[in-house]
């Protein structure tokens, strides 16, 4: 306990699903979720391995605290060699579908091989079973989803799969469960569509035991309340959601815009909180409708919104016109500024369709950024894009390519590959915001200095979630950090890496971090699971994980040379805002950060380092 | 006075922390399959309605039970199911006009809201305003407070 003790391995090419007990040394080092996924994959494959061939195995991963009555217990997690990247990935998701795997007694599924033809597999407590899905192959998530809970006349299941996107091995295909919540980034989706495995169905009534029910409730409960008084987990994010950041970061000078041309963007209001609030004039509605917890959650961060009916993406079809997963600030951003459209419409439409065929926005956003960068610089023209004027700012452009990639059709075939194939194809390496093949997010670094080595060194490729010193930089959580500045950052970069990575794999949201630290969260672990867990111990495991996946990547063929951004970031300077004349310095912090890392100056984990944390 | 559980669904997120604690009390883990507080969820999740048993006062549940297996708690008003009296006939989940007591083949018996003796569970885990647990005479009153302030244009 909080542990369930049982892994499933399903072997696609055999057909079969078997049950074995949980590596509970291997648990106490590494926790679970993202940690316990990660040293699974790292002990059954060769780092080596092509991500989409079936010698790469898939881990569905539930956390310790994950479907207890600790805040934030929704969170669950999908690792695998990543598509897009060729390094470790793990991609994490809320909604309900983790903690009904766990309820149903599973701490991970280990799916391995390539089935011969489409698969769903099919859990009800400890029974599981793979099914035909020929009918399924080639439906949205939505239709999947909807014909799943049909089939199993159960209203109460829940499902994760892929869409068009998954199928047609888009690189940065996501995994979908609950309609809207996602297992978003480095193409997780893409590798689940490799193993023919179309979704994963699953109902589980057996209850999640802890060590100490009575402690789990205290510290639950101290924990809830600090998130109900802070004003970022109490107020700002219930109310605005995410997007809560749009105005702030643009003001900040630090939003992406056009493909990183600029740091500011003219229409960052018509795309934020604010607006998504307005009423409109044509149907007297909000673009929100409302706000919408996952599992366990008292934040309750997910915007559910409504598009216009009269929009020109909806007008003649229903089938969007709905209640679905409204923008949060990474998809607003990355649809919005990436492209200078504002639309806020046209937004929410394109992240219906991310969630409807399963696509990170993120990058395809950033992806269509690029080649509209790539189009205004005459490296392609009309004849590439069928027929389509990708300027910046171009909204019916920017709909269409959206569609296009969703379906895996025409241009959108290659905006599928992401932004470093589809930039180094055309000849400019330099128009991809990339590290490590994965577009970076809604935080320029030449406005926020820490979140440059937070991307340069992040072990999925660029990233925001693996150390989020945007908190400290902007918000002031724990403590206000200048943003201009390179002093302290290599520290700070390195306590968020790690706390990150325990956060991850406790089951719970990494966004209880602005509230709470270890001296919450692991007290929380610590009454729910077997074992002492000191402060000291969980952060520990983070470290640990840290190094793991480094190690893991170096196998892979990653080097120091990696670890860099985007010239556009070290070289042409912010034009606007508070950080005009800036570029990011990454040059100050990096050699400093493998230092603290105990990292030799190429990068590379010293035999200390690795003892230390028993690697 | 007896007090009663309110369930608000307008502000209600959906995130279930009720159900945990309300199975904890149940069965002694958190499994929202087993708790008898149950969040709805509808229209993408922009509609998320709580409802469990509102202890009416001539229970159709304990006045249809065959074996007098449910009773009234003195102390609480609340309709309370014995668990050594149940035989598992279903018929009071038949009675029920609001599907609020529901049979658990793993126990073998009916289970129902028993208002955890007066100090209700789920309205404690519930992060929001969504659960309350207030006097009986005054379940509307906040509705009502509500809507006169919109009749006032306040």
């Amino acid at each position: 306990m909080s542990w369930t003790g049982n892994i499933l391995r399903v072997d696609l090419a055999a057909g079969t699903c078997t049950s074995e007990p949980t590596n509970m040394e291997w648990a106490h080092d590494y926790m679970g979720q993202r940690g316990l996924a990660t040293k699974y994959l790292v002990e059954e494959t060769d780092p080596k391995v092509d991500p989409l061939s079936p010698d790469n195995k898939m881990i569905f991963a539930t956390g310790p605290l994950t479907g207890t009555i600790a805040p934030t217990s929704g969170r669950w997690s999908v690792v695998c060699k990543g598509p897009l990247t060729g390094a470790i990935a793990c991609s994490n998701s809320g909604g309900f579908f983790g903690a009904e795997l766990k309820n149903a007694g599973w701490d991970m599924v280990i799916f391995e091989g390539r089935s011969a033809s489409p698969v769903y597999l099919d859990i009800t407590n400890d029974q599981a079973e793979l099914k035909d899905a020929s009918d399924l192959w080639g439906k949205s998530v939505w239709d999947t989803e909807t014909a799943l809970r049909d089939r199993r006349g159960d209203p109460d299941v829940r499902v994760a799969s892929i869409g068009l996107a998954g199928e047609n091995g888009a690189l940065y295909a996501a995994i979908v469960n609950d309609m809207d919540r996602a297992a978003g980034r480095s193409g997780v989706g893409a590798v689940m569509g490799s193993k023919q495995l179309k979704a994963v169905v699953v109902r589980g009534t057996l209850g999640v035991t802890v060590n100490d029910p009575m402690a789990l409730m205290k510290t639950s409960n101290a924990a809830k309340e600090l998130l109900a008084e802070h004003a970022v987990t109490g107020t700002g994010l219930p109310t605005h959601g995410t997007q809560v950041l749009m105005n702030v970061i643009n003001e900040v000078g630090a939003l992406p815009t056009r493909n990183g041309h600029d740091v500011q963007f003219d229409g960052a209001h018509d795309i934020s909180a604010e607006a998504m609030a307005e009423v409109r004039e044509s149907d007297g509605q909000a673009n929100l409708v409302s706000n919408h917890a996952c599992f366990g959650c008292p934040i309750s961060c997910a915007r559910r919104s409504k598009i216009d009916p009269t929009h020109f993406t909806v007008k003649d079809k229903p089938q969007y016109q709905i209640v679905s997963g409204g923008l949060e600030y990474e998809a607003a951003w990355a649809l919005g500024a990436a492209n200078g459209v504002k639309d806020l419409d046209a937004l929410t439409y394109a992240n219906f369709v991310c969630n409807e065929q399963g696509l990170d926005p993120i990058s395809l956003g950033s992806t269509i950024g690029a080649a509209m960068d790539l189009y205004g610089s005459g490296a392609i023209s009309q004849e590439d894009t069928g027929g389509v004027a990708l300027e910046f700012g171009n909204t019916e452009a920017f709909v269409a390519m959206v569609e296009a990639t969703a379906r895996g059709e025409g241009f959108g075939k290659e905006l599928g590959q992401g932004s470093r194939r589809l930039c180094e194809k055309y000849g400019h390496p330099e128009f991809s915001m990339t590290v490590k093949s994965q577009e970076f997010p809604a935080y320029d670094p030449r406005g926020i200095q820490g979140m440059g080595l937070t991307y340069a060194t992040s072990n999925r490729g660029a990233c925001h979630l693996r150390s989020y010193t945007v908190a400290s930089e902007v918000l002031g959580i724990p403590e206000k950090t200048d943003p201009l500045v390179t002093e302290g950052k290599a520290g700070l970069v390195k306590a968020f890496q790690d706390a990150t990575a325990a956060v991850d794999s406790s089951g719970t949201c990494v966004f209880t971090t602005f509230a709470l630290s270890g001296e919450e969260i692991a007290p929380m672990v610590d009454a729910a699971c077997e074992g002492d867990w000191s402060v000291e111990r969980f952060v520990e495991v983070g470290e640990r994980i840290w190094n793991m996946e480094r190690q893991y990547n170096i196998a892979a063929g990653f080097t120091a040379a990696d670890d860099t951004l985007p010239e556009r970031l070290l070289k042409d300077a912010a034009k606007t805002g508070p950080a005009e004349g800036s570029v990011n310095r990454l040059d100050e912090m990096l050699p400093e950060y493998y230092e603290l890392r105990g990292w030799d100056a190429s990068g590379v984990p010293s035999a200390e380092t690795l003892g230390r944390l028993g690697l | 006075m007896h007090k009663a559980l309110v369930m608000k669904a307008d502000a209600c997120t959906g995130c279930h922390q009720c159900e945990m604690m309300c199975s904890y009390g149940k069965v002694g883990a958190f499994n929202p399959a087993k708790s008898v507080m149950d969040i709805t969820i509808f229209d993408g999740g922009a509609v998320n309605v709580p409802s469990t048993c509102t202890q009416c006062e001539d229970a159709w549940c304990m006045v249809v039970c065959p074996v007098q297996a449910i009773t009234c708690n003195p102390a609480t008003g609340a309709k309370e199911v014995s668990a050594e009296a149940c035989v598992g006939c279903k018929v009071c989940s038949i009675a029920c006009p609001f599907g609020a007591i529901n049979y658990d083949p793993d126990s073998g018996v009916v289970s129902k809201c028993d208002l955890c003796k007066g100090e209700p569970m789920c309205v404690e885990a519930c992060p929001t305003t969504a659960l309350a647990y207030v006097a009986q005479d005054s379940t509307g009153y906040e509705r009502m407070r509500h809507n006169a302030l919109l009749a006032a244009g306040l």
